[in-house]
């Protein structure tokens, strides 16, 4: 039984990262591209440490509290960095999509 | 919130000394005591009772996970999807919360929700900069965030 639950956290993170890798190369642009950074890979990542965690507590006994850490780490500064990265181009002046309907950040002092 | 669980643990160690056995067991029935006795002198310690607090706490980690799942299951759908039709675009989102703790919550918290990204945080903390992956209607977005996450942080904040 426990076994098929750490097998599906693994399948499931990994899909999720590759989705996620798959998003960041379809989307248009670099704040498309962000959101399937942040998020799905997020996710991801944390599915296969819980997947990890769970392997080790039931099969070898080992309560490893480092991969609870890295999920609570993951989680707290994967938003961080796309927040930083999209404020980075944006002050630096990478174009949106054309496709893009509005944009309130243009001629505001940021 | 502070001083009422220092108060908590106090009675929970004074508990185990009166009943001189020291053990888990004693100090988590002194807790329970602690909390009910907190509880009953609500009026006088400063601060409401802070189980309450906890519980926001916990309600907002809990939204939280879940807004993950979804904004990640809507990510991988659109990721698949064989044709983008989307309407991106940046909208300024005016928040009430002041604090750079709230709004860093805040910010984190809308980067991992379904199609919203914060971009950047006006000068004067008065709006968040927000890139949503598809943008039918700019109020309606507004107002779900504000209605989630600004009343569930300032629940636990204030």
């Amino acid at each position: 039984m426990i076994d098929i639950i750490i097998s599906l956290l693994l399948l499931l993170g990994t899909f999720f990262i590759l989705s996620g890798s798959l998003g960041i190369l379809r989307f248009p642009d670099v704040y498309s591209r962000l959101h399937a950074a942040t998020k799905a890979a997020t996710l991801g990542v944390a599915g296969v440490l819980l997947g990890s965690f769970l392997y080790l507590l039931f099969d070898q006994g080992i309560v490893s509290g480092k991969l609870l850490l890295g999920i609570v780490f993951v989680l707290i500064t994967a938003p961080i960095s796309g927040h930083m990265i999209s404020r980075a181009a944006y002050n630096s002046g990478v174009e949106l999509w054309e496709k893009t309907k509005r944009d309130h950040l243009k001629n505001e002092s940021k | 919130m502070a001083i009422q669980i220092i108060f908590n643990l106090l009675i929970a160690v004074m508990w185990m000394f009166l009943s001189e056995s020291y053990t888990v067991l004693s100090f988590f029935i002194g807790l329970f005591i602690g909390m009910g006795l907190l509880f009953f002198l609500r009026r006088f310690v400063p601060d409401i009772f802070y189980v309450i607090r906890l519980y926001r706490i916990v309600k907002l980690n809990l939204i939280f996970l879940r807004e993950l799942i979804l904004s990640s299951v809507s990510i991988v759908a659109l990721a698949y999807k064989p044709k983008l039709d989307i309407e991106p675009g940046i909208f300024a989102l005016p928040i009430e919360v002041k604090s750079s703790w709230e709004i860093a919550l805040l910010g984190n918290l809308i980067s991992l929700t379904p199609g919203t990204l914060s971009v950047a945080v006006a000068d004067d903390n008065s709006k968040i900069y927000i890139h949503a992956m598809d943008l039918p209607d700019v109020e309606a977005s507004i107002t779900e965030i504000k209605e989630t996450f600004e009343k569930a942080i300032m629940e636990v904040t204030r």
